[in-house]
């Protein structure tokens, strides 16, 4: 009986380990679920909302800056968050925001892992002067701080939501780079991949199929804490003008656009896309360090 | 050791050369800076003048050369918007960043110190839980938007602290500093709170894993056992030993503090470097971004040297794995 039992723990996958140790932090299980309600929330966006917020159409001026909670005299509905400049409806606005800055976090964040993962992991297989420069090259980027890098670069490529991400790839893919080497030449000392090299398994076979796999952990780890730097820079960016274009508003383009009425104390244009953004950002920090401290190998036991 | 240092210095020079060409080279795919400056009115016959005056005709890895010859001698051409030498306008504009970055620096320890030490010696106490998810939140802020906040709390509901510009000045040293003057503190106060909010969350979080870290160790119940008050050990072997790690990430963290101020100041009105670049990026004025940059990059690779040279001297272990 106690052969079975010892026998079932030992199977037990780690990833589903993972997952217990990660659900028992009721704050983790928090910002998870409020991560995944804002992504949904996003993902269903021209369901949800009132107006369309960029169809100059639906948008009446008359209606313009009217503070949370007032009606539209027309249709009827409330505007809860109240309405920016152009007589738009706050919380559809920030709904379509919200998608955008998803958007572009994730996204980078996942093309970045990708390229970064990689180029470790070639780095780490080839050696050798490749080796030498991505790892050159890995620190140079890292040494610099973000603002300063995304500053030039999007000063030679331009505004764009496009341009935004190919600059938060540019930036991120040294994080995932340096962290994918690192495990690789740790992986590739272990006895497993000695076997699986004495059954003579090709070289990329074992890299893709047997060390990659090992590296997962601290990859997922930097992930999570990258697409919330992602999105928080790209708020950053757009709020001073050097990120995302007018027709398609980010959170942080947002919040810049109700700079200009906050002194006259209309504080809800700028106080609610901001409030948006921290919940976000918060929810996925919360995660994200809990995946740090469950998938840390140091930490456990 | 002498070579280890000159290994380190060369890589520095190698790096800042580097960057001359990566501004350089990326900078001129920009618009044609023409287009901006000189207005349509103007004739061919005037255009090319302008052009050739500029130094525009030539070809880019001219270009670059004269830059390069420039850079060495502190020369980094002149501004096309203000028709003044680029690296003596942010030269000007420096010392108001670096007073908005020490200012930050010097808040973060002020309460970042205390808090953390507060929250290593109980970690169990709700304070230090409050604290620790506090610092979560200060690591999740975008900074820009709690600036606003700020501004709308403290300058324009309560009416406390201006919102923007560095108010009254006084002279030291040849240069006008806001901390000289009442009036100018309270200026400074907010975007200095602004600007170290970050770094609070990053200075608490150290020094409490600092204090965890030496606080079960033998010389620690040696100097309790020996009869020392709490606020001695505390003071003279605990903080003494977390305040390492502190000064030199401070350090390091200068040159961040610094990039960012670029979005403070902006929201401040705060005139630095940093809005100066920030406007010279919208008006495509070449030689002023680039000279920004080359010094923000020169700073950083000094400080770099310097937080080295530092652990060189305060930490035995690197000189002995240097010795070697």
């Amino acid at each position: 009986m106690s052969a079975v039992l010892t026998n079932r723990i030992s199977v037990e996958s780690p990833w589903r380990r993972v997952l217990v140790e990660f659900l028992a932090s009721p704050s983790a299980v928090t910002g998870l679920l409020v991560l995944l309600a804002v992504i949904l929330v996003a993902l269903l966006a021209p369901w949800i909302v009132v107006q369309n917020p960029y169809d100059l159409m639906q948008l009446n001026v008359l209606d313009a800056r009217l503070p949370p909670g007032s009606a539209n005299l027309d249709s009827g509905y409330t505007y809860w968050l109240g309405t920016d400049g152009q007589g738009r409806d706050l919380v559809s606005a920030i709904i379509y925001g919200l998608r955008i800055s998803l958007w572009v976090g994730f996204g980078s964040a996942l093309i970045a892992a990708l390229i970064g993962t990689l180029l470790g992991l070639l780095s780490a297989y080839v050696g050798g002067w490749v080796d030498a420069l991505l790892m050159r090259l890995v620190d140079l980027l890292l040494s610099f701080p973000v603002i300063l890098m995304a500053l030039m670069i999007l000063a030679w490529l331009g505004k764009g939501v496009g341009n935004v991400m190919l600059t938060l790839v540019l930036l991120e893919w040294a994080y995932y780079a340096r962290t994918a080497r690192g495990q690789a030449l740790t992986e590739s000392r272990r006895e497993y991949v000695d076997a699986a090299r004495g059954q003579g398994i090709g070289a990329w076979r074992i890299v893709i199929g047997h060390i990659l796999p090992n590296c997962l952990p601290p990859l997922i780890v930097i992930g999570a804490l990258q697409i919330a730097r992602a999105i928080t820079l790209e708020a950053t960016l757009s709020f001073l003008g050097l990120g995302v274009p007018v027709t398609e508003p980010s959170l942080g383009l947002l919040i810049a656009n109700g700079l200009q009425y906050m002194l006259s104390n209309e504080y809800w244009i700028s106080l609610f896309p901001g409030l948006a953004l921290l919940i976000t950002i918060v929810a996925i920090n919360l995660v994200g360090d809990r995946l740090r401290d469950v998938l840390n190998p140091r930490l456990q036991r | 050791m002498i070579g280890g240092a000159l290994r380190r210095l060369s890589q520095s020079l190698l790096v800042v050369w580097l960057m001359t060409l990566v501004v350089f080279v990326g900078l001129n795919a920009i618009g044609n800076p023409m287009d901006i400056l000189v207005g349509e009115d103007l004739n061919q016959a005037e255009r090319l003048q302008a052009i050739a005056h500029l130094g525009l005709d030539k070809p880019l890895w001219e270009q670059y050369v004269i830059f390069l010859k420039g850079a060495v001698h502190g020369n980094l051409g002149q501004s096309f918007v203000y028709h003044e030498d680029a690296m003596r306008l942010i030269l000007q504009r420096l010392p108001a960043t670096f007073e908005l970055a020490f200012s930050a620096l010097c808040l973060a320890v002020l309460i970042g110190v205390p808090l953390g030490l507060f929250a290593g010696m109980y970690p169990e106490h709700p304070l230090s839980r409050l604290m620790m998810a506090g610092s979560i939140v200060g690591f999740s802020l975008p900074a820009f938007w709690v600036a606003l906040m700020m501004i709308l709390l403290f300058s324009i509901t309560l009416g406390w602290l201006p919102a923007s510009g560095r108010g009254a000045t006084r002279e030291l040293f040849g240069v006008q500093w806001s901390w000289l003057t009442l009036d100018g503190l309270q200026h400074l106060l907010l975007p200095a709170l602004n600007l170290a909010l970050f770094k609070i969350s990053l200075v608490l979080r150290l020094t409490r894993a600092g204090v965890r870290e030496v606080l079960p160790q033998e010389f620690v119940k040696f100097a309790r056992a020996k009869g020392l008050s709490p606020l001695r050990v505390m003071t003279m072997h605990v903080l003494r030993n977390t305040m390492i790690s502190v000064v030199t990430v401070l350090a390091m963290e200068l040159g961040s503090t610094i990039a960012y101020a670029v979005v403070t100041e902006s929201i401040f009105s705060w005139p630095g470097a940093g809005k100066l670049i920030l406007d010279s990026i919208n008006t495509l004025d070449r030689p002023v971004v680039v000279a920004y940059l080359m010094v923000v990059v020169v700073i950083f690779v000094v400080l770099t040297l310097v937080v080295d040279g530092l652990y060189y001297l305060l930490d035995p272990r690197v000189r002995i794995e240097a010795g070697r």
